[in-house]
């Protein structure tokens, strides 16, 4: 009984702390396509940005993209530039734009916005072909996308 | 800045496309082996003209598949989709009504049916409405025959399709797309040029743009539906022109349009007049 209230507090604080630094989709800053601020005051961890790369559910940017990186991604897609030297061609905040909404940087583009909640036409639930209930989750977390800009930035030449 | 990140991408563009990232549509020709004979079936044609600002060439999604996909076609003994065919005509003798007629009884032979597949979606004279094969077969179920609709992607329903799609295998697409069809088609070009979904994709995004690429491990072809019906060796089963738009549009996490919606009507006319030209396959193989 004695111990409630620290647990509370605890529970309280790791619960808070991420969610007072995120930034929401909708107030992403951009400036010319750029986004200076990290999304979520926290490093990323690049580890888990290749899993988010690599994974159909999550960022799947191997579907378009090639990574001389990443040898192992069988059948990666020949749609998009191939990001080895990414992170010689752009900043840390010229690549947390792309990845949060690359139409910012380029117009029209192809590339999918993955962190952008409105705006959609016919907004799906996931891939499941039913429309969308109630508020619509970036297709990844503001985590996330620290953890792929944190991979991109190692892909120097 | 702006302009700086367009000519870098232009120039990593133009680098991926030198190398061997950019596959063309195989160069092959389809003769298909049928028990009567072999039929040369047109699979490469001239755009047709509202399309000539945007490609030269339209191919059937036969060229971008394998080469052990492709042989399935070329002959009707190995073709897997031949299975539903002979279940159709089984399905067109039969005394279903609910007075005991048959398609048979009505119509003679399925090859009364030649010709239709190659001119739908049209706009029905009498009605005005816009019909697909599927539209014909269910007036024929439901008003002639006094039966409950078959279901859209039932397997008597595809079944049918298959069969009466066959009696048109060689002959070209040759959809309308002015007079009464216009205002249909003009809607399911709206469509098709729509970007759907949280992935914000169209299927010009993919089928017009990146067609010849791969997505992942996918060839993506320019979505032709001349081949439809096609036996889809993934799903082991035939798949409608409209159930691979189900297929396409949830792949850009969209909320789908039905089988049968109106959306979809005008769509499968407006995309079947990107095919103009080229031969009705009858029941293609595609994986
Ligand atoms: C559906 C296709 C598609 C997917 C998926 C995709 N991209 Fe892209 N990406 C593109 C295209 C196309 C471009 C080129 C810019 C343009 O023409 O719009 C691009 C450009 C980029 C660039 C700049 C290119 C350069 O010079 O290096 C980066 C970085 C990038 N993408 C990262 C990613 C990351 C990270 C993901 C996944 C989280 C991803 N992309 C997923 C299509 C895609
Ligand atoms: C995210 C990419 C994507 C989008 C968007 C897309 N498709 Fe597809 N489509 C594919 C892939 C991948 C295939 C399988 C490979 C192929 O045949 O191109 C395919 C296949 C097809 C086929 C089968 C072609 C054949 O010969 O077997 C048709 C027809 C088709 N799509 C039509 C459409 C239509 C119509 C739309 C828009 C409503 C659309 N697609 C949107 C990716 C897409």
């Amino acid at each position: 009984m004695r111990r409630q209230p620290c647990l509370v507090a605890a529970l309280t604080l790791s619960l808070a702390a991420p969610a007072l630094a995120e930034i929401a989709p909708k107030d992403v800053p951009f400036v010319d396509g750029k986004v200076e601020q990290s999304l979520t005051g926290a490093p990323g961890d690049p580890a888990n940005g290749i899993k988010v790369m690599t994974t159909n559910a999550l960022g799947n940017c191997v579907a378009c993209h090639t990574i001389g990186a990443m040898p192992d991604v069988q059948f990666p897609g020949t749609i998009a530039p191939p990001l080895d030297g990414a992170a010689d061609r752009w900043s840390e905040a010229e690549l947390r734009g792309i990845v949060t909404n690359a139409k910012m940087t380029f117009d029209g583009s192809f590339m999918p916005a993955f962190y952008k909640t409105e705006g959609f036409i016919r907004p799906g639930d996931g891939f499941t072909g039913k429309a969308a209930e109630g508020e619509l989750p970036p297709i990844l977390t503001a985590q996330q996308i620290e953890d792929v800009v944190a991979y991109l930035l190692t892909l120097k030449e | 800045m702006h302009r700086t990140a367009t000519s870098l991408v232009a120039l990593t563009l133009g680098l991926a496309l030198a190398g061997v990232a950019y596959t063309d549509p195989v160069e092959d020709a389809l003769v298909v082996e049928a028990e009567d004979g072999t039929i040369e079936i047109v699979t490469t044609a001239p755009a047709p003209d509202f399309l000539k600002d945007t490609m030269e060439t339209i191919y059937s999604g036969w060229h971008y598949r394998e080469t052990e996909t492709r042989d399935l076609q070329r002959d009707d003994f190995d073709n897997p989709g031949m299975v539903y065919v002979d279940r159709g005509l089984d399905l067109w003798n039969a005394g279903i009504g609910a007075k005991g007629e048959s398609c048979a009884g009505c119509h003679e032979g399925p090859e009364s049916m030649a010709g239709l597949r190659a001119v739908t979606p049209r706009v029905d004279e009498k009605t005005g409405k816009l019909m697909t094969v599927e539209n014909y077969i269910d007036a024929c179920v439901t008003e002639r025959m006094g039966l409950d609709s078959w279901k859209w992607t039932g397997d008597e329903m595809k079944d049918m399709l298959a069969l009466i799609s066959m009696q048109s295998r060689g002959m070209p697409v040759d959809v309308a797309t002015e007079g009464p069809a216009a205002p249909f088609w003009e809607k399911g070009k709206e469509i098709y040029y729509t970007r759907f979904g949280q992935l914000e994709m169209s299927c010009a995004s993919c089928h017009e743009d990146n067609q010849g690429k791969f997505i992942r491990a996918d060839h993506l072809s320019q979505g032709q539906i001349n081949g439809f019906p096609t036996y889809r060796l993934k799903d082991a089963g035939i798949l409608s022109a409209q159930q691979r738009f189900v297929g396409c549009v949830r792949d850009t996490r969209a909320e789908t349009f039905k089988p049968n919606s109106e959306e979809f009507k005008a769509l499968e006319l407006y995309v079947a007049s990107r095919g103009n030209g080229l031969s009705v396959e009858g029941v293609s193989v595609r994986h």
